[in-house]
């Protein structure tokens, strides 16, 4: 075209990135082997990756063998403690060098995550790379401060770190960074579809002079991740992809000991209400489900618009939707670029072919070059909350759209799904915002504005998004342990019915505490307690999977306790140690008798203590407002869990269960307990405190029964949220393996023993709190 | 009133001069389909509609600070993109020690924005900015100077008070007709920004609807002033306003305040255009004005326009530059285009 012709068109015409200098190093370095004790390995079984806008082989890399991840893993193994021993500044020069070869090679590394994934220029240019630098920054600073701030915690150890296609080197930092600020070593596998800018990233690691061992990088397909996740010597698996896959890995790892986290799909509400700026609002969703071709876990997929401006939004939705270019994703002016595979490409087609007609489809009439992986973005209204598409993630450039009435309904349409990522807000109401936001049932919540992340802001799920954050203060969570090596558990029987009895004349039977009230149990079977001298102390029920059940129910009908203030929930916490302490030399005696020690009274004295402690904690333990890089403040809120099942130990019968109780229900969780198998009357007698204490019903439940029996049913509560497993009973693996199915928080003992004198602070408040990360972008 | 009978005079003038530049001789007008568009009459003041309206500020900026890195032309598409700005700038003047010397100097350019060599090497000989700017005084050794040049540029005289706009009422319009009598076919009135502040919607309607009747068969374009305005959701409120009481264009700034045109100003404006013409069929134009000296700026806006209000928009009919050294930066960034090498400023005419 002349200059004339398009000074009358004024198209924009092409505005191509030079893919050169990362053809030449493609050239130069493949075909890629591993990179291992900080070597590149020769290759090994190869296979192609493709650039997905054209289909073209990029290198062929290397399939790894279970032999060069054992290999990758010893590296990690002998590096690890010299790496954790050096000091903090050093960790930091190291993560800050890493930070600035980030940048210097930027460009680099944007064109090539763009060939090999197929997202816009624009997309790896301004917001991956960009964000990874910042990563590395980020925590180069926690690796300076760990050992000030975090005296108390120290590296799990060897990191095995599995990461998907669709932010290839942002994954990586996101796992890579904070695990080696906090002394771990990594062996880290990419996806197979996109493993380039991690071979790049081995070479940064080289010029950045980071010791061997310490980052070791496999490539190649899930077979390479089993081979991770089932190694012996692996401490901690980091995985992000889809909950199918997590769920696997739960399973796999079950009752290994490897610290878990997950970061896994979402079906995320984007809720628009009708005082929202509607423009604003629509060019929002260009953010949330067109950003990376909507191939983001967090993607805002779902939306939910007010009925009075349905019509006026999806039209002007449409007309925007209508000025997207689609296309080759090195072409500057590209808003969405190729899917990442063919099989992707046919997952997300089968998806919407199979679940269409629950609605009405739009397509972007947007030209779609004839060959490579493009979808076009879609729209698809009128859909009930019932229909497939609204509750499967598609993680593609597909919108589904329905309508709620009222700020009440907006929130039960949104937290209708087994997902809890993200979600977006949009309203012009402060108190709107601000009250919708703590419903939502998300680990990061978006105020007018979409899809923004900052390495200082924790990101992560809740329900079957996963459990864990990452970035923050709390990401560390992930990446380190308490300091200190715990001591195998001796396991305690229960004391066994002696030849002669002695039997009061007065018959005490002990009940479960459900919903308030005494409550005898479903399968209608007790057990005798003795008292090592041979006395008869009682008997309790054995509850059954229908008392769980019921346990659950009463539980979660006092929900009103997560939003009642921290002050009352302090308040309670103080009458229930008041009254207990009322009571001191009647539990001391009972734990006497059931145990035939006499450490009673001095465990009763500490249980009055812990409930102090958490009735102190109860409006003391802050969230936090985040520095992000934006005029706005990203608030990381903290949240119950929501309701906890606990398995209390057999050492301190009733300072056990305390210590699990209070922590929980400082924070607003409810609780179903499971009191010491084989002293459990402590906790019986521990109901009749708590009913005089003001607390609401259902707040704290109790059982008493086996817990290997209890175990499977409690993790398995497909509507519980977490299972904490401090039993004296080897229920960890069952715990975690049945734990998959919903994907509940778990925190096991692994059959160690702790101290439960000193067993208390800010490592139990972090497994009673969700941390949320609400953005709130502002200015007028 | 209706453009295609030809009983605007405005309408002809641009013809004539769109015809003069960017159609080949001899060939039928026939491909400038917005002239038949019809003149924005107003409509009713919508209370309802103006108190509706919201402007979320960050999700403004985000949309603003992104575009740049997601539209870009390059080579022989930014030439034309860049030739196309300079087709829409009123080229402007607004000093209190203009002259008529000042002024003929400012046609002449405005007559030839670019090197006649350059502009031939582009193939886009007779290629002139879309109007002159000027104060009510100016207006005629503008138009003697036009006379002169035998060109048909539009000449727009800044009025109403500019740029604060506090001359009595009675005079304000008076100063409108003097302009129009004095030949100006497009009035810059700049509105009362304490009707704004005070939420005086009606006050502000009102007053539009009697600048715009002065104006006659002149278009008027309605300067908010939006550096004044406190925020971006009056700004929204303040462009519907002005486009229910009849106004052809509206207008960012003077040019005199402390912020003048700025992308997410332009972004609120510019969706309160499209709504206006969702809602009535009628297409009122654009107009940042101060703050645009920048070639890769121009080319925003103009991606900006094409994104958010369409193609129909991007003609000197529906969109105008008020910028008096944006000129120049495109002068070279051309020059650069058409010999590989960066350019410099002495060798470009000054107006």
């Amino acid at each position: 075209m002349t200059i004339k012709e398009i000074f009358e068109t004024m198209d924009y015409g092409p505005a191509p990135e030079s893919a050169k200098e990362a053809q030449d190093w493609l050239a130069e370095n493949a075909p890629f082997g591993l990179y291992i004790n900080g070597k590149m390995t020769a290759p090994g079984d190869t296979f192609a990756s493709k650039n997905p806008a054209n289909g073209e082989e990029l290198a062929q890399i290397t399939q790894a063998t279970a032999d060069e991840v054992d290999a990758a893993v010893t590296a990690a193994r002998k590096a690890q403690g010299k790496w954790a021993g050096l000091p903090g500044h050093k960790r930091a020069q190291y993560l800050y060098a890493l930070a600035r070869l980030m940048q210097k090679h930027s460009r680099l590394f944007s064109v090539l995550e763009t060939l090999d994934n197929g997202k816009p220029i624009r997309e790896s240019r301004d917001v991956d790379i960009p964000l990874v630098a910042r990563h590395f920054y980020y925590h180069a600073g926690m690796a300076q401060l760990q050992d000030a701030e975090l005296p108390d915690r120290e590296a799990l150890g060897v990191c095995g770190q599995i990461i998907p296609w669709n932010f290839p080197l942002l994954m990586l930092a996101w796992k890579v960074a904070p695990a080696i600020a906090m002394g771990n070593t990594v062996v880290l596998k990419p996806a197979e579809y996109t493993s380039l800018t991690a071979l790049l990233f081995a070479q940064i690691c080289e010029e950045a002079g980071l010791p061997k061992g310490v980052v070791n990088i496999v490539t190649g397909d899930g077979r390479v991740g089993e081979a991770i996740t089932s190694h012996e010597q692996i401490d901690k698996i980091a995985f992000t992809g889809s909950t199918e896959v997590g769920r696997l890995i739960r399973r796999a790892t079950a009752g290994t000991g490897k610290s878990l986290t997950l970061e896994l799909g979402g079906k995320s509400p984007y809720i628009v209400f009708d005082d929202a700026d509607i423009d604003s609002a629509v060019e929002g969703l260009v953010d949330a489900i067109w950003f990376n071709q909507g191939q983001v876990c967090c993607a805002g997929s779902r939306l939910l618009v007010q009925e009075g401006i349905a019509d006026r939004f999806y039209t002007k939705l449409k007309a925007r939707m209508a000025k997207l270019r689609v296309g080759d994703p090195m072409d500057k002016c590209i808003d969405v670029g190729a899917i990442v595979d063919p099989v992707q490409l046919q997952t997300v087609t089968t998806l919407v072919e199979a679940g269409k007609h629950q609605g009405e489809v739009y397509h972007a009439p947007c030209e779609l070059p004839a060959n490579g992986c493009y979808y076009p973005p879609t729209l698809i209204t009128g859909m009930s909350p019932a229909a497939t598409l609204m509750q499967e993630e598609i993680f593609g450039p597909v919108l589904v759209a329905t309508t709620f009435r009222t700020p009440s309904e907006a929130v039960e349409v949104a937290n209708n799904t087994r997902y809890g990522l993200a979600a977006t807000v949009w309203t012009e109401n402060v108190n709107l915002a601000l009250d919708i936001a703590p419903k939502l049932v998300a680990g990061v919540v978006w105020v007018n504005g979409t899809n923004m992340f900052d390495a200082a802001a924790g990101f992560g799920g809740v329900r079957e998004s996963g459990f864990g954050r990452e970035g923050g203060w709390e990401g560390l969570m992930a990446y380190t342990k308490p300091k200190g090596d715990a001591k195998a558990l001796k396991p305690i029987a229960p004391v066994s019915a002696p030849k002669d009895a002695k039997v009061d004349a007065l018959d005490r039977t002990a009940k479960f505490y459900v919903g308030g009230k005494q409550a005898r149990p479903d399968g209608g079977y007790s057990q005798a307690i003795w008292s090592p001298k041979g006395a008869l102390l009682g008997h309790v029920g054995v509850a059954n999977r229908k008392d769980v059940r019921n346990a659950v129910e009463a539980a979660h009908a006092a929900k009103g306790w997560a939003k009642s203030t921290a002050h009352l929930r302090a308040q309670i916490l103080y009458y229930i140690g008041e009254n207990l302490s009322a009571r001191a030399d009647e539990f001391a005696a009972r734990i006497d008798a059931m145990t035939g020690g006499k450490s009673g009274a001095k465990e009763v004295e500490a249980a009055v203590s812990r409930l102090f402690t958490y009735a102190a904690w109860a409006d003391k333990y802050d969230g936090a407002a985040k520095p992000v890089p934006m005029r706005g403040v990203a608030l990381a809120m903290h949240e119950p869990v929501g309701v906890i099942g606990g398995f209390c130990p057999d050492e301190a019968p009733l300072l056990g269960l305390v210590s699990l109780m209070g922590p929980a229900i400082a924070m607003g969780n409810r609780v179903v307990l499971v009191a010491s198998e084989p002293y459990p009357l402590a906790a019986t007698d521990f109901y009749q405190v708590l009913e005089t204490s003001d607390l609401p019903a259902g707040v704290v439940n109790i059982l008493t029964g086996s817990h290997v029996d209890l175990a499977a049913p409690m993790a398995g509560h497909l509507n519980l949220d977490a299972v904490w497993a401090q039993s004296g009973a080897d229920i960890s693996t069952i715990v975690e393996m049945e734990s998959a199915g919903n994907l509940k928080r778990t925190w096991v003992n692994n059959a160690r023993a702790r101290d439960w004198l000193r067993a208390e602070g800010k490592e139990f408040l972090a497994h009673a709190t969700e941390v949320k990360t609400v953005w709130v972008p502002y200015g007028e | 009133m209706d453009h295609a009978k030809g009983s605007n005079v405005l309408s002809e003038q641009r013809h004539d001069q769109k015809q003069g530049h960017s159609v080949p001789q001899g060939q039928a007008p026939a491909q400038l389909p917005q002239i038949a568009d019809n003149r924005n009459p107003g409509i009713d003041l919508d209370m309802d509609w103006v108190r509706a309206a919201q402007a979320n500020t960050s999700a403004i900026e985000r949309r603003c600070a992104t575009l740049p890195g997601r539209r870009s032309v390059k080579k022989e598409h930014q030439a034309a993109w860049l030739l196309k700005a300079i087709s829409m700038i009123d080229l402007t003047t607004l000093s209190g020690d203009d002259t008529p010397g000042r002024v003929r100097r400012l046609v002449a350019k405005a007559v030839q924005p670019v090197r006649p060599d350059l502009l031939e090497a582009l193939d886009m000989t007779g290629l002139t900015t879309g109007a002159v700017c000027v104060y009510h005084d100016m207006i005629e050794p503008a138009v003697a100077t036009l006379d002169q040049l035998g060109a048909t540029l539009p000449v727009a005289a800044v009025s109403t008070g500019f740029p604060a706009g506090l001359s009595p009422f009675h005079l304000r319009l008076e100063e409108i007709r003097e302009s129009v009598k004095a030949r100006a076919t497009e009035i810059d009135i700049v509105i009362s920004r304490r009707h704004v502040l005070t939420g005086d919607w009606q006050a502000l309607y009102d007053e539009m609807k009697a600048f715009r009747e002065a104006c006659g068969d002149a278009h008027v374009k309605a300067i908010l002033a939006t550096g004044e305005l406190g925020s971006l959701r009056n700004v929204a409120r303040a462009s519907l306003v002005c486009m229910m009481a009849g106004a052809d264009f509206i207008k960012t700034s003077t040019g005199k305040e402390s912020v003048n045109a700025t992308l997410p100003v332009s972004l609120v404006m510019i969706r309160a255009i499209r709504d206006y013409f969702e809602a009535t069929g009628y297409r009122v134009g654009y107009k940042p004005a101060g703050g645009i000296s920048k070639a890769k700026d121009a080319i925003t806006y103009l991606a900006l326009i094409k994104e958010e209000l369409g193609d129909e928009w991007l003609t000197p009919h529906l969109f105008r530059f008020g910028a008096s050294s944006l000129l120049g930066d495109i002068e070279r960034q051309l020059e650069h285009h058409l010999t590989g090498h960066y350019s410099a400023g002495h060798r470009h005419p000054i107006g």
